[in-house]
């Protein structure tokens, strides 16, 4: 099919829609303490963390959705969500212990989505952890970081082998009484991955983890820690897909970096949730997400680069809080929005070292019936002196239907503070997609030419590959927007 | 090349030509003139394919194809380039990546392999020079904050790039000054050959100083009322358009 027109360029089918076919293992659906219980018992936890979660819950009781974002959905019904999902060959009982025992099927999953669960040469620079429903079910190349020093493993082994470690930084940045979603999360958490970069070290590898759900009804809740210590440096990337189901997914999670002195933490993002259907709405994720950083230590530094394209309702907001003195945010973000999607993301950045800096560069394309929110908040507390902030927010319209926010909030107590802040809106004209066709350009180039083009500043943050992936994500090719 | 017979054509339903009549061949220019609202830049955008223009009826046809059987890329890779009147600003897209990425596209439609930055910059030097484009042209956005003269002089360079078949000049010369008339111009005769054809559509006889038509057809009402040689663009200049509008149905 030749693609013509703006309209049939931003509804293209979602092609990671398809669902594996897998003998379920333990699946719990409903919410109560003994849901708690259970899973803590079934991953085999310490009662530490039995104690964590159930603390969680009971606060979470107490607390109510939040409806302050721009976004609008149907209730949830936290009683209908399963919490606990696993594929029988990949059961916390019984845990493939190597890469070559990772059952077929979900193989064959991960490389349907591009995701190889080997440890080729040509691959030698990205390990990856597989998350599938509740559960990891393989992480490369682990044996080759540890002999860096570097853990990389799923959250759950992490609880295991490293409890000192998990005890002492975990829930450090995102307490369980946070937000509503936050105590929600740490109730129920399932896995996620795991990195800790000791002292004087840089990962030798980019790290990254998958997160697939796979099972109708079913909610992810993971958690994801990395922790850098003095000097150390990591880069990761996290990827996420899931089947096309009529019904509303909840995705909630908890994301905490820990940066100390001079330590360096890059953070990718590229996800691409199932969206619902372009038409109706229906079906999709609700992506419910805390995400921070920490920069603890002076001169460190956290950089959240994301490219938001799934999800019915994206609800996020990476952040960094500044506490190390000279310490550096940023924050560089596409959110694309189509159909009946809606997203309210950004960013928040809390100055409290002296000399801290922190740049936000957001770009926003709303197509079809959307709705794209920029929300983002900076803090300069009294005894940052001397802090910056640089804030660029650019919004791209593709159609007369969509629409795009900005909620720029700017807190500033300290009068040596110096914050900038940009912002545009544009819109993508048939005009211009005439005027490419007429040079010979199909609709779909001028495309992805003008939208690479608006999302270059944050694409080129992106680790080398990842950058193409994101480009394509997008529906576009790299042709033209190099030069 | 173009045989155009009793064609109609609507804008935003309202009928805009009324029945054109227009033969064009290899090597010749032809000049479109006419008051406005008479039709002329619709003219200029049916042959190349604007979605904003509908053909209700009547025959278009560019080398034996019925150009309506064909997408705006697709007749463009054909040979036909249309110089906008008023062409659009493309914030973010890179005017030298914009030249390659459509040198490509006809390099990949005749079989040929695509030229990489480096091989495409040799090909653009010696285009630019035909146009006298300064080397900043590349490294700017896609027309954006282009003043009105930059705009009409990246419209040649693109044509001076792409060397079309068919190119469709649509009041190029307005905006331009003296100086600025004569290098488009000049541009244009460079590109001329025994192979290609010109369509200029203009308000003026001035560019007709500098491109010489071989005819000039003079549209009224969405209807060629007078065709004719160089020598009616001057009659035009000294009359006007209303002696036209008035015997020229019969003429």
């Amino acid at each position: 099919m030749k693609i013509k027109s703006i309209h049939e360029i931003v509804n293209r089918e979602y092609q990671y829609g398809f669902k594996t076919e897998i003998e379920p293992g333990v699946q719990v659906k409903g919410l109560t303490e003994d849901t708690i219980r259970f899973i803590s018992h079934h991953k085999k936890e310490p009662e530490w963390l039995l104690e964590f979660r159930l603390k969680a819950f009971r606060h979470w009781q107490k607390m109510k959705e939040p409806h302050w974002a721009h976004v609008d959905y149907e209730p949830i019904n936290y009683q209908d969500v399963i919490y606990y999902s696993e594929p029988k060959a990949a059961s916390a009982d019984d845990k493939p212990k190597s890469l070559e025992e990772v059952d077929p099927e979900l193989r064959r999953t991960f490389d349907r989505l591009g995701i190889p669960l080997i440890e080729q040469k040509k691959l030698a620079g990205i390990a990856v952890d597989a998350i599938f429903d509740s559960v990891s079910v393989a992480t490369t190349f682990k044996e080759k970081l540890k002999e860096a020093g570097v853990i990389f493993c799923s959250f759950s082994e992490a609880v295991h082998e490293y409890p000192e470690i998990v005890k002492k930084y975990m829930a450090s940045v995102v307490p369980y009484t946070d937000n509503f979603f936050a105590a929600l999360n740490s109730a129920v958490f399932t896995d996620g991955s795991f990195v800790f970069v000791p002292k004087n070290t840089r990962c030798p590898m980019e790290l990254s983890s998958y997160f697939r759900i796979n099972t109708e009804g079913s909610g992810q809740f993971e958690r994801t820690l990395i922790v850098c210590e003095d000097n150390a440096y990591v880069s990761y990337l996290e990827g996420c897909t899931a089947p096309r189901f009529d019904t509303k997914q909840l995705h909630a999670a908890i994301v905490e970096l820990i940066a100390l002195d001079h330590a360096e933490i890059k953070y990718s993002t590229v996800q691409n949730w199932y969206a619902g259907d372009v038409k109706t709405g229906k079906g999709g994720i609700y992506n419910f997400v805390t995400k921070r950083g920490k920069c603890a230590g002076n001169h460190s530094k956290i950089s959240w680069t994301q490219v938001e394209t799934g999800s019915a309702i994206t609800w996020k907001y990476p952040s960094c809080i500044l506490t190390g003195d000279h310490s550096v945010g940023e924050f560089y973000s596409v959110a694309l929005t189509t159909g009946k999607q809606q997203a309210d993301t950004g960013t928040k950045m809390i100055h409290i070292g002296k000399k801290t800096r922190s740049t936000i560069v957001s770009k926003g394309i709303s197509a079809g019936e959307s709705s794209n929110s920029y929300r983002g908040l900076v803090q300069v507390n009294a005894k940052a002196e001397g802090a910056r902030n640089y804030t660029q927010c650019d919004s791209l319209l593709i159609g007369p239907r969509c629409r795009a926010n900005t909620f720029p909030y700017v807190d500033i107590q300290n009068a040596t503070a110096q914050v900038e802040h940009e912002a545009s809106t544009s819109k993508v004209s048939e005009e211009q997609l005439f005027y490419f066709r007429q040079r010979g350009i199909s609709a779909e180039d001028a495309m992805a030419s003008i939208i690479n083009g608006f999302c270059r500043d944050v694409f080129r943050e992106l680790p080398g590959e990842f950058a193409v992936e994101a480009t394509q994500l997008l529906g576009l090719k790299l042709e033209g927007a190099t030069g | 090349m173009l045989g155009i017979q009793d064609l109609h054509a609507e804008v935003a339903e309202k009928n805009i030509l009324k029945g054109i009549t227009l033969e064009v061949n290899p090597g010749e220019v032809h000049a479109i003139m006419g008051p406005n609202g008479s039709g002329k830049s619709t003219l200029a955008k049916v042959i190349a394919g604007d979605p904003n223009v509908t053909v209700s009826r009547g025959i278009l046809r560019y080398e034996g194809r019925d150009l309506k059987d064909l997408d705006p890329e697709q007749r463009a890779l054909a040979g036909i380039f249309l110089a906008f009147q008023y062409p659009t600003e493309i914030p973010g897209v890179n005017n030298a990546s914009f030249l390659r990425m459509a040198y490509n596209a006809k390099r990949k439609a005749a079989g040929q392999g695509e030229l990489d930055p480096l091989e495409f910059d040799e090909v653009l030097q010696e285009r630019m020079k035909i146009v006298q484009a300064p080397r900043e042209f590349l490294d700017r956005n896609v027309n954006h904050g282009f003043s009105g003269g930059e705009k009409k002089r990246n419209e040649i360079l693109q044509m001076a790039v792409l060397q079309p078949k068919l190119a469709l000049l649509d009041e190029t010369d307005s905006g331009l000054d003296v100086d600025a008339l004569r290098v488009v111009a000049d541009g244009v005769n460079r590109l001329r050959s025994k192979e290609n054809a010109v369509v200029l559509v203009t308000h003026y006889q001035r560019l007709l100083n500098y491109i010489v038509p071989d005819r000039v057809h003079i549209l009224v009402d969405g209807r060629i009322v007078k065709s004719g040689g160089k020598e009616l663009a001057l009659t035009v200049e000294q009359k006007g358009y209303d002696w036209l509008s008035v015997h020229g149905r019969t003429a």
